[in-house]
């Protein structure tokens, strides 16, 4: 889950590291509230959205008092920077910048362990950076058994060059940005800017923080985090019953067991579909090893429940899952859903107990159900009936 | 041969009393591997019976740690069916007693603890696979983690997969063939063996004598593993790749899973495999009829 840039500053300052003051605001009457509270002087006024370039889109704007910061929310909120509308700013404290730098620690997934990235040339676009001035942005691999220590701090700061009227300053900083990495289990943690002010303060002055699903278990305060408003509906319904949905924008929807074999299905699906009228696949569903008939149930509902859906297709490869419990589920998915169920299905089964799991349906003879022998055949006889 | 497991593998189940662990240790057991232990500190000096089959009883013995269960058993791979909550002290607990191999079926194991234990593995030269996967299967010698047994037979073929599913349905395609070894390398960021190391067993491997490879969006270890057939793969590939229609940002399923930007596309893998001489499938069974036509 990435955090909004609001919820990185909280998480940074509960962490120690050098914050300025920032209050969420979502109308122009909150904004100039907020700036009241951070003094009555300049403040940034900053649209909240999960995607880079806001700057340039006019999300990024100056205010020199609270009726000035209420009247650039006004320009900013409602705004479509890249397919995300502004509902969200924060009000956040003016500073003056002597120096713009940049931090980051990461998952490096290719060498098992983490990288931290750091450079005197921040406030762009690192990536470009990264491409341009590859020499200007140091790299240095963190030990996942050591983490970010003073001596790795001091190498990171020697690395990037920095200079040693602020090195002690920034590696405290980078330190306490390991903490929030490690005590959040974030995937990153990237501040950019990280700034010196003209007083010689080193603040973060933005940030960006990725933080890993596999450990919300150990993070129940977590969950506060997650913005209901940004999830697709659908998308929010699959989670409340636990069902691994994305939501896409074709029209033929898919049931199936295991990511991989899913994945695989959306794009057989769409290659098949190549031949019918450039149908695509409608979304994304991992119903995992138990394919219960609630669960069939609860798969089939949402995803009936897409209006852009024509035809569903549900691919099971049972390995553990047995197809006549599959089989079993559908049918009684399709009792629960009743006149709701209203869309063809198109259902291949493979693996363990398959023949009975054919049987069954066969049995059933359920209207709107189509067996197929393979999943190439059934994702061409999908996108048919979505097509027609 | 086959490649990290062969009939020879003994192999211990951490996490053997729980009902995953009871219910995949029968599987096991039926598939003819040589389970000789599980590991439980509250249950050590008992034991478990599972009925294998008609009427086999099987008898496996409780020890209270992985050290006791190697020193009296001998087991050479461990494989671990415990919460992802305590996945990370039961594979530091097995790195610790030597184990050489250690397979992480778990789903849902925070990264960083993978990274620690992954760390913690490379210091002591052990092999781990996964988490986040099915495990792998020698058919005929021995099979540790969920694979179905009944797949497919002995053979020649190598399949090296981070999908279970994809690998059950790659066996199933080429049942008439058999495999060498099927393994399922797992879905998540950080995952202990990584397709070039399963590509250079295979290669190394002389009962293999062509190689499927499954890959999926995220990170870049198909380019890697692509770059790797170029250089030291002399026997045939085919590859797959899972994922042309994902969309950029959300996570598939797996936790690996996610095209980030315009790096981790499936687009990038193909084309990465084509340059490297491996012929790639638009689908799984069209992946398959490409290794009939090269075995045939």
């Amino acid at each position: 889950m990435d955090l909004f840039e609001y919820q990185a500053r909280d998480v940074f300052e509960k962490h120690g590291v050098p914050v300025l003051g920032g209050i969420v605001a979502r109308t122009p009457d909150e904004a100039r509230a907020a700036a009241e509270q951070l003094g009555g002087g300049t403040v940034v006024v900053k649209a909240q959205v999960k995607v880079g370039g806001r700057g340039k889109a006019g999300g990024v704007k100056l205010a020199h008092s609270p009726d000035e910061a209420a009247q650039r929310a006004q320009e900013i909120l409602g705004l479509d920077i890249k397919g995300h509308v502004v509902e969200t700013l924060m009000i956040a404290q003016g500073a003056r910048i002597a120096e713009e730098y940049y931090f980051s620690v990461l998952l490096d997934r290719a060498e098992r362990r983490y990288l931290a990235m750091a450079s005197v040339e921040g406030g762009v676009e690192i990536e470009q950076l990264a491409v341009e001035r590859p020499e200007a942005l140091a790299k240095v691999a963190v030990d996942p058994l050591v983490g970010i220590d003073a001596a790795k701090a001091a190498e990171i700061v020697a690395a990037a060059g920095f200079a040693a009227d602020v090195a002690d300053q920034v590696a405290d900083a980078i330190q306490k940005l390991w903490v929030v990495y490690r005590e959040e289990d974030a995937t990153l943690v990237e501040v950019n800017p990280l700034v010196r002010t003209e007083d010689g303060q080193i603040v973060a002055l933005d940030g960006k923080v990725t933080l890993d699903a596999n450990a919300d278990f150990r993070h129940p305060e977590h969950a506060e985090l997650e913005d209901a408003a940004e999830t697709d509906p659908l998308e929010a319904r699959a989670k409340a019953k636990n069902l691994n949905y994305v939501k896409l924008d074709g029209a033929v929807g898919i049931i199936g067991n295991g990511a991989g074999l899913v994945m695989s299905t959306l794009d057989v699906v769409a290659y098949a579909g190549e031949a019918h009228g450039g149908v695509k696949p409608a979304n994304f569903l991992d119903i995992g090893g138990g394919a219960s008939a609630e669960i069939m149930a609860a798969g089939l509902d949402i995803i009936l429940s897409d209006p852009q859906v024509k035809s569903v297709f549900v691919n099971v490869f049972g390995g553990i899952t047995a197809c006549d419990a599959v089989a079993d589920g559908i049918v009684h998915a399709l009792e629960i859903l009743g006149d709701h169920a209203t869309k063809p299905l198109v259902v291949r089964l493979d693996g363990n107990n398959v023949v009975e799991g054919r049987r069954i349906l066969a049995e059933a003879a359920h209207p709107l159900v189509t067996l197929a022998d393979t999943m190439d055949g059934a994702a061409a006889k999908a996108a048919e009936l979505a097509n027609s | 041969m086959a490649i990290f497991l062969t009939e020879a593998s003994k192999v211990i189940v951490q996490g053997m009393t729980g009902s995953e662990g009871q219910k995949h240790t029968t599987r096991m057991l039926a598939g003819g591997t040589a389970v000789v232990g599980g590991v439980n500190p509250r249950k050590a000096g008992t034991s478990v019976d599972f009925t294998v089959g008609e009427d086999t009883t099987v008898s496996v013995p409780v020890f209270g740690s992985v050290a006791d269960a190697v020193s009296q058993t001998g087991a050479d791979v461990s494989v671990i069916f415990v919460p992802p909550a305590h996945t990370k002290a039961a594979v530091l607990e097995a790195i610790e007693a030597g184990v050489p191999l250690v397979v992480i079926i778990t789903e849902g194991v925070p990264v960083a603890d993978t990274a620690e234990f992954f760390t913690a593995a490379q210091a002591k030269g052990v092999r781990l696979i996964g988490p986040n996967c099915p495990g792998l299967i020698s058919p005929g010698k021995s099979n540790v983690g969920i694979i179905p047994a009944d797949i497919t037979g002995p053979g020649h073929i190598g399949l090296v997969s981070k999908s279970g599913t994809l690998t059950y349905q790659m066996m199933y395609e080429l049942r008439d063939f058999g495999f060498s070894t099927a393994i399922g390398i797992g879905g998540d960021p950080i995952i202990g063996t990584t397709h070039i190391d399963a590509l250079a067993a295979f290669e190394a491997d002389p009962e293999t004598h062509a190689i499927v490879m499954i890959g999926e969006i995220g990170g870049d270890a198909e380019e890697r593993a692509a770059a790797y057939i170029a250089e030291h793969v002399t026997k045939p590939v085919v590859g797959y790749v899972a994922g042309f229609t994902a969309p950029e940002g959300k996570t598939m399923g797996h936790a690996g899973a996610i095209v980030s930007g315009s790096s981790g596309t499936a687009q990038a893998k193909k084309e990465a495999l084509e340059a490297a001489g491996v012929r790639v499938g638009k689908t799984p069974s069209e992946t398959a009829r490409i290794m009939r036509e090269l075995l045939s």
